[in-house]
């Protein structure tokens, strides 16, 4: 610990005891560290992945330039988060729903510690079951799929036979941010006034209309705001990707073959252990673009979830 | 609602109560909704048993028929209204029974596979020299164990202490970016931080360096905001009546703090951090960037490769060698012990906040 400080008291002020300088200076101070670590974050990430920046196009991996590397891996990433978010956030706040409106009260709680452990499974556990379990199930639905619904151009196949298919590593995210998302928006329902659904129910409306006239627009920031948050994370999902999705190829929009693009992060952990010199900053650099867009999305999450705790003081 | 007084076309027989209409006109019979699961249910266990269908088409065909029957007849006698509010129903809770389908699978996949290397010589033995069967996982729990432990002995202290500070000190700007980015870390990928961490020890100790430290410095990235927004939370119950009775008696503000918020929530404060530790000892990606993998025991964090339990798992599945299904079932052994230890985490953390929360009385 720094020695005491000797700077005298001023006049007519109580004198502040060398304690609670120490005490306040070191709590600040760890406050400033994380400021810190994180811009250090960005500082590390940009001087590591310069040489690849600064790099001719012949030197990267693929031999055609940095852009054209990161862009199949960048269009990946997006489409399997945002895929993963639209199957996620309706179901998401639906079993929110479930728990805060339908279950009973006595069994309620029990319910939200279920969908929570959920969200304590490793996601390694979660790529291993991915690829052993669930792949293999949908190897049937999407031959089925791309023989009577060919002509969308998710499903227009030729299917994968092992099924370790973009498809799957859709339904694993979607599967991993459900509880992320579910328990901010229940947080929300819970809070709903309780004046206005009593409000709701008593000129007559079903339980349904009650949630739709009051529960849902209470909730409508916390449930953009929580699908912000499982965005960031689908989009930094690693293991469960790396593991699950077996394909290698450009932009696609096919779903269900096995020439996908890998998603950023899942390209990093199957690279970087066997990858050295220049290929290494060219990860680092993905991992840049990755971080890059996962804090603007979080930044936008926060900032809005942020502006309905500024609403709530006037309830 | 438009007025409903409907003039009906016999007169009302005047003496019946409620002019002859039954008070459960324009309702469905009672239990008939259940009746009608069970009966969708039974039908769909029908089709399942006799006629041989595969499981999953018979319980989608069950529900979609209950849907279905009680959506029309509830709109048939007790009008649109009601109908949505049974079909609304009916959708929520079946969103809650599809979500536990994945939770009740992947439990049951890892504990039938895993279970088949529970013996003696996969918690004593390391990798050291094993090409087929055999081998244990001892170096990897315990590189799991000092990762982990390093990395909670970096980020308990600075998170509670930047919590202490948001809730006793904090005012203004700073305050405020730090709330902010505290909140904006926890979204930070577990890669990056990864990547992070391997940039900050390639500067100091050149290309290609492994070893167990930068994975806890790695963690300790993903773990101090988790431990941050529990620590604050739990210092925000704490009543500002104690904190001025403690000044009342010209206690200093750092002992107060020390003496009087700290001790009041601890309990809280345990649980966050336990499931902030749960929360980080099941990750995988930046130990595989930062730590590395190796086959013996290496217990020295400051050299060389350390391999813990989720790295293992992966890389026994990912390059299995020779004899595949001896590799496979370390790896869902691993991925086993890994779910427990999680599973204990969460649970114990319950349970402090159960057992040490303060008496109120």
């Amino acid at each position: 610990m720094a020695s005491t400080t000797e700077a005298p008291p001023r006049k007519n002020r109580v004198p502040r005891r060398p304690g609670d300088r120490i005490f306040a200076g070191v709590s600040t101070g760890s406050g400033v560290l994380i400021l810190v670590a994180l811009a250090g974050v960005a500082v590390f990430l940009v001087t590591e992945a310069w040489p690849a920046l600064t790099a001719s196009a012949e030197e990267i991996p693929g031999g055609e330039g940095l852009v054209l590397y990161i862009w199949p891996l960048l269009f990946g990433t997006l489409i399997s988060a945002v895929l993963a978010l639209v199957i996620a956030v309706p179901l998401a706040v639906a079993i929110a729903l479930f728990i805060t409106h339908y279950a009973p009260r006595s069994i309620a709680r029990a319910l939200g510690y279920i969908i929570d452990l959920l969200a304590a499974v490793p996601s390694i556990i979660f790529g291993l079951w991915g690829m052993n379990v669930l792949a293999p199930i949908t190897v049937d639905p999407a031959s089925w799929l791309s023989e009577h619904l060919g002509w969308i151009p998710f499903f227009a196949g030729p299917p994968s036979s092992t099924g370790r298919t973009m498809f799957v590593a859709i339904l694993v995210l979607a599967v991993m941010v459900l509880p992320i998302i579910t328990a901010v928006v229940r947080e929300a329902f819970m809070q709903t006034p309780q004046l206005h659904q009593e409000a709701a129910l008593a000129i007559g409306a079903t339980r349904w209309e009650m949630i739709r006239m009051a529960a849902l627009p209470f909730g409508r920031s916390s449930i953009i705001g929580a699908s912000m948050l499982g965005l960031g994370r689908a989009l930094g999902e690693t293991m469960a990707v790396a593991m699950v999705l077996s394909a290698s190829g450009g932009v696609s929009l096919n779903l269900i073959s096995s020439d996908n693009p890998p998603t950023i992060a899942a390209n990093i952990a199957l690279q970087f252990p066997e990858s050295s010199g220049i290929a290494i900053n060219t990860l680092i650099a993905s991992g840049l673009v990755l971080f890059a867009i996962t804090l603007a999305v979080n930044m936008i999450a926060r900032a809005v979830i942020n502006r309905r705790k500024d609403f709530d003081g006037a309830n | 609602m438009s007025t409903s007084l409907t003039t009906p076309e016999q007169d009302p027989d005047l003496n019946a109560p409620l002019g002859g209409v039954s008070l459960t006109a324009g309702q469905l019979p009672r239990g008939a909704a259940p009746a009608t699961l069970v009966a969708a249910g039974l039908a769909g266990l029908l089709l399942w048993l006799l006629a041989d269908w595969a499981i999953v088409p018979c319980a989608l065909l069950a529900a979609a028929a209950y849907v279905v029957i009680v959506y029309t007849w509830s709109r048939a006698v007790e009008g649109p209204r009601k109908a949505t509010d049974r079909f609304v129903t009916a959708a929520v809770s079946g969103a809650f029974l599809l979500a536990l389908l994945p939770l009740v699978s992947v439990i049951v996949t890892v504990v039938s596979r895993g279970v088949v290397r529970f013996d003696a010589e996969f918690f004593s033995y390391s990798m050291v020299g094993v090409s087929g069967e055999g081998g244990g996982i001892y170096h990897a729990m315990m590189g799991t164990l000092i990762i982990t432990g390093l990395a909670a002995l970096i980020s308990v202290p600075i998170g509670m202490l930047t919590a202490i500070y948001l809730v006793e000190y904090g005012r203004g700007k700073l305050a405020k970016a730090i709330t902010f980015f505290v909140d904006v870390m926890t979204g930070i990928p577990s890669i990056v931080a990864g990547l992070f961490a391997y940039a900050l020890f390639v500067m100091i100790f050149g290309p290609g360096v492994r070893m167990g430290f930068a994975g806890a410095v790695a963690l300790s990235v993903l773990m101090i905001p988790t431990v941050v927004r529990s620590t604050e939370e739990m210092l925000k119950l704490v009543p500002n009546e104690l904190r001025e009775a403690s000044y009342a008696l010209a206690v200093p503000k750092w002992r107060t703090i020390v003496k009087v918020v700290l001790p009041t929530a601890l309990a809280g404060i345990a649980t966050g951090v336990t499931l902030a530790i749960a929360r980080v000892i099941g990750e995988t990606a930046p130990l595989l960037v930062t730590a590395g993998l190796t086959d013996g025991d290496n217990f020295d964090p400051f050299e060389g490769r350390m391999t813990t339990l989720s790295v293992f798992s992966y890389y026994e599945y990912q390059s299995p060698g020779l004899f595949a299904e001896a590799a496979y079932d370390r790896a869902w052994g691993a991925a086993l012990v890994l779910m427990i230890i999680v599973m204990v985490l969460n649970l114990v953390a319950r349970a402090i906040s159960k057992l040490f929360a303060p008496k109120t009385r």
